[in-house]
């Protein structure tokens, strides 16, 4: 039995189907990605496995219990990391923690440490008496993150965990992330993010239309869905021809080809020879590569 | 899905939020103390003695004394109904407190029962900051007025369950608006608060003690400040406690019809 166990998992919003009969099983100790372009029903899972948002048909379990039955007891050991920054403006750093942990009944003694300690694991605590208001878009996040583990959670769910912040402070959060895991805890997190994706998550599903298309280790889907490596070469009407005429199959983007391959140096290599292109690149292959291809590139709104 | 009726499942979780929203007033209480204090003495000159040098007496009462449990009532009134839409709309909509509070183990149920708690807490603070400076002046009767204490928690649960129900459906703070001025204004001047019910026509009269809930809220506080108790406060207590009820429930299951999605 799983952490998290669902199946034919649907939520319909009256005649708006978001997420559509999934099943996924996440397994204690590891790090498990959602990922999909917007509407993709991603928030929606999450809010499910959070227990605030009942589900429409299908099952679903959360640490060996239904949300619709026991949602107080499973929420008491679960962290949250909303996508929405929604902390209390009307405390500091540290009365956002203290508050907190009062609601999972924790006593005022032991919420006070633990907030202490938090504020220390997050590298916030020369902010303890900052009111939130005052912090920078990458210290809400941290705090969040903080906020999420004032229960000692068994399970965490991420909703965005990075969006909108910086290198810097996207690798901070990457590496409590780490360390989190490192000491067992499961993680469940949605990300934009693939280069994220593919450094956090131990397996991860990507999701369209509220449905799972993929499911894998991120270097396993990688290789099953697009090969090792990619040639780019700048888009031409002599390159597409010359790429059919030997057969090769490529994409088209923009102003650039695709082409997946397992070795990079010898299609660049017929390339240079035969096609007189004017640009190519060689790269490896990335979970973003397998994204565009299943979930195609057209902009979603 | 539960019944706009049904009961809903609140538990003893509701006292965190109460104490939360308490935790934040008190913070800022130079604050929030006083205001009641301001306004129970702009309401003793201006209307009291104001006014009441012209009209002296109302039924063998001096009109300061008359309007004094108004001053009560009204202020039991506007604390819970306004901490109840404006503060707890921009609690829900503006700050998410709401959201991030159901992803602990409080139920939304727990949520809205804690904010009525504490609309009708705020009212009891309000009344017990009023108290003193009304006895001051000699306008209330002593001890029988520190009933409205009490009181203040029940009538302030009333406002505070009919303003939720309103945040529960407003499209936006704005429209909040339109209870405020068309529901609550009006009702601070008809209800038996400045002048006696019985100058209306008895139409209106019946009309006010059926629909207009501060009138029954200003009989009782006007039956302990006087004093002028009598066996006709069973009757209003008996209204009050049954509106109170329904709005509670009422409120709560339109909330969570809005929020739990």
């Amino acid at each position: 039995m799983g952490v998290i166990d669902a199946q034919n998992l649907k939520k319909t919003y009256g005649s708006i189907t978001a997420v559509d009969g999934i099943g996924f099983s996440v397994k204690k100790g590891e790090v498990f990605g959602f990922l999909g372009p917007n509407g993709a029903g991603k928030t929606t899972t999450m809010k499910m496995i959070a227990c605030v948002s009942p589900r429409t048909s299908g099952s679903l379990t959360i640490l060996g219990m239904d949300p619709d039955s026991f949602p107080a007891m499973i929420k008491q050991r679960l962290g949250v990391v909303p996508q929405e920054t929604n902390l209390d403006p009307d405390f500091t750093c540290y009365g956002n923690l203290f508050t907190y942990a009062r609601y999972f009944d924790i006593p005022a003694d032991t919420a006070r440490k633990r907030a202490e300690e938090l504020l220390e694991f997050v590298q916030l605590f020369e902010k303890r008496d900052v009111a939130v208001e005052k912090l920078s878009g990458g210290m809400k996040r941290r705090l969040i993150l903080a906020r999420a583990l004032v229960n000692n959670p068994d399970l965490l769910i991420l909703d965005e965990p990075t969006i909108g912040l910086d290198p810097q402070a996207r690798h901070l959060i990457w590496e409590k992330l780490k360390t989190l895991q490192a000491q067992g805890n499961t993680i469940v997190l949605t990300t934009h993010y693939l280069d994220e994706a593919s450094r956090l998550c131990d397996r991860l599903v990507i999701m369209d239309n509220g449905k799972i298309l993929v499911e894998g280790a991120p270097a396993d889907l990688v290789r099953d869905h697009v090969g090792h490596e990619i040639v780019e070469v700048e888009k031409s009407p002599e390159v597409t021809a010359c790429l059919d005429e030997m057969q090769i199959p490529f994409e088209e983007t923009g102003d650039t080809i695709l082409v997946a391959t397992e070795s990079s140096r010898e299609i660049a290599r017929i390339l240079l020879e035969r096609c007189r292109p004017e640009k190519v690149l060689t790269r490896p292959a990335t979970l973003e590569d397998v994204f565009l291809k299943l979930t195609g590139r057209k902009l979603r709104e | 899905m539960p019944h706009i009726l049904s009961i809903p499942r609140v538990t003893r979780r509701a006292w965190m939020v109460w104490y939360r929203n308490l935790t934040v007033f008190t913070r800022t209480w130079q604050v929030n103390f006083f205001p009641p204090l301001v306004e129970a003495l702009l309401y003793l000159f201006a209307i009291g003695l104001g006014i009441g040098s012209y009209i002296k007496e109302i039924g063998g009462v001096p009109y300061v004394n008359f309007i004094a449990p108004a001053i009560l009532a009204i202020a039991v009134m506007n604390s819970a109904f306004f901490e109840c839409t404006y503060g707890s709309y921009v609690r829900m909509y503006y700050q998410k407190s709401f959201d991030a509070m159901i992803a602990t183990p409080l139920s939304i149920e727990d949520v809205i029962a804690g904010e009525l708690l504490w609309g009708a807490t705020r009212s009891v603070i309000y009344v017990v900051i009023m108290l003193p400076v009304l006895a001051v002046f000699g306008v209330i009767s002593l001890p029988l007025s520190l009933l409205a204490i009490p009181v203040a928690f029940l009538g302030g649960l009333m406002f505070a369950g009919i303003a939720m129900c309103f945040t529960a459906i407003t499209p936006s703070i704005d429209t909040l608006n339109y209870p405020s001025f068309l529901f609550i204004t009006p009702m601070s001047l008809f209800s038996g608060t400045f002048f006696p019910l019985t100058l209306l026509p008895v139409l209106l009269q019946y009309l006010a003690l059926a629909l207009l809930p501060l009138t029954h809220l200003v009989a009782i506080m006007r039956m302990f400040t006087l004093p002028a108790l009598s066996w006709s406060i069973l009757p209003h207590i008996t209204w009050i406690a049954a509106v109170t009820a329904v709005v509670c429930i009422v409120s709560i299951n339109l909330m969570r019809k809005r929020l739990i999605v």
